[in-house]
């Protein structure tokens, strides 16, 4: 599973970063995080507000700083 | 309501002697710190739980196609609505320009979304009161439709950065958001604006106070009166690199007005904090070549500075 963290190096997003890591040992699923802070991919990726989370592919959340517990509910829908 | 329980704390609890410098400037420093922190609370409350009901996502579908004028006066009042933050300012407009929302339009919504934003609306309110907040918006308004329909017309669409992406992914954001979201999101994001303003608002409200106290009345009246005629420009540049400390600044413009500033130049200082800002610009200048936002920053300037002198006109 390749999770990304979508965003340009504000506050927010780097805590999301730090949340997703939190969320990938709490579920023990094999995932890299991945940060991704260049713009022709962020808007390749469609979305108009930053920090968002990607998770293969898919943009599951934009212009939120989600929690770890939320990231986990998002890695759960997933299926492992 | 505020007013009796401070007397009552400086007067009775600490003992300061009523009419002091020092007793009048602790009595002024806690009744606007309290005041301003109970409407601090309270109205990014309500805002965050309005904003819960627009996304960028949904006004760019409004926007899009929108002609001048109607599209202009649109974007700047859902500019006011819309969740905006400055580092999302450059994802934000290449969505706007690439659904067809119309430049002129776009920049109408840039104008509009950081300059009339709660926290400066509940500064002005809390300390200068309803009226001044009111004239506040409604020059911003003014501000951001005009700016946006002089760019419009200038025809400068060459100017922006030409973006070679691919589309990468899909989208599938979460279904429509319960009360219970709506209620979580407006408590975080309450939270999150009070930790990242309050000490500016402590800061600013604790010199206004010493200014309220110690500094003679009508002390700038020779520098910053209606009468300088380069008070407004100066005031207006002097705004621009002060972007994240809107909360700051306003209780010392506030406490400055009774020392002889006069309103208009004080409005025109407070739009340039919050709607001309130095790290926006900085992360616009990716997607708008140099001379574009030369012309954005010198169209909302004029635009500011037009709005100071028509005040310092009016307001006498």
């Amino acid at each position: 599973m390749k999770i990304e963290i979508l965003g340009m190096g504000c506050a927010k997003c780097k805590q999301l970063v730090a949340n997703a890591e939190k969320a990938v040992k709490k579920t023990g699923v094999q995932a890299e995080v991945v940060k991704v802070e260049d713009m022709d991919q962020i808007v390749g990726y469609g979305i108009m507000t930053t920090p968002a989370l990607v998770i293969d592919g898919t943009v599951l959340s934009a212009g939120k700083l989600l929690s770890a517990d939320e990231i986990v509910k998002f890695i759960g829908k997933k299926g492992l | 309501m505020i007013k009796p329980i401070m007397d009552w704390l400086v007067y009775e609890i600490f003992k300061m002697p009523r009419g002091a410098i020092l007793s009048e400037a602790v009595n002024f420093f806690l009744y606007d710190t309290v005041k301003i922190f109970l409407l601090l609370v309270v109205i990014i409350f309500i805002v965050s739980i309005i904003r819960t009901f627009f996304s960028p996502e949904k006004t760019r579908a409004i926007l899009s196609q929108k002609k001048t004028y109607t599209g202009n006066v649109l974007a700047s009042l859902l500019g006011i609505v819309t969740p905006f933050c400055s580092c999302s300012a450059v994802p934000l407009f290449l969505g706007f320009i690439e659904a067809g929302v119309p430049l002129g339009v776009t920049f109408s919504f840039l104008v509009a979304s950081p300059m009339i934003n709660e926290v400066a609306l509940i500064m002005l309110w809390g300390l200068f009161g309803w009226k001044i907040a009111f004239l506040y918006i409604g020059s911003g308004l003014v501000v951001a439709i005009t700016s946006g329909i002089v760019i419009g017309h200038l025809k400068v669409e060459d100017l922006v950065e030409k973006f070679e992406h691919k589309k990468v992914g899909s989208v599938a954001l979460g279904a429509e958001m319960t009360v219970k979201d709506r209620i979580d999101f407006a408590r975080e994001y309450t939270l999150d604006i009070l930790k990242k303003i309050w000490i500016y608002v402590v800061i600013g409200i604790g010199l206004g106070a010493w200014i309220h106290g110690y500094v003679p009345a009508d002390f700038l009246a020779k520098f910053a009166g209606r009468d300088n005629w380069f008070a407004v420009p100066l005031a207006t540049l002097v705004g621009i690199p002060l972007y994240s400390n809107a909360a700051g600044v306003i209780p010392l413009v506030s406490a400055l007005t009774e020392k002889g500033v006069a309103l208009g130049t004080a409005l025109a200082f407070m739009m340039a904090v919050t709607g001309l800002s130095l790290p926006e610009f900085l992360i616009l200048r990716r997607v708008m070549k140099l001379k574009l936002l030369v012309i954005f920053a010198s169209v909302v300037g004029i635009g500011i500075i037009l709005t100071g002198y028509l005040f310092n006109f009016i307001l006498r």
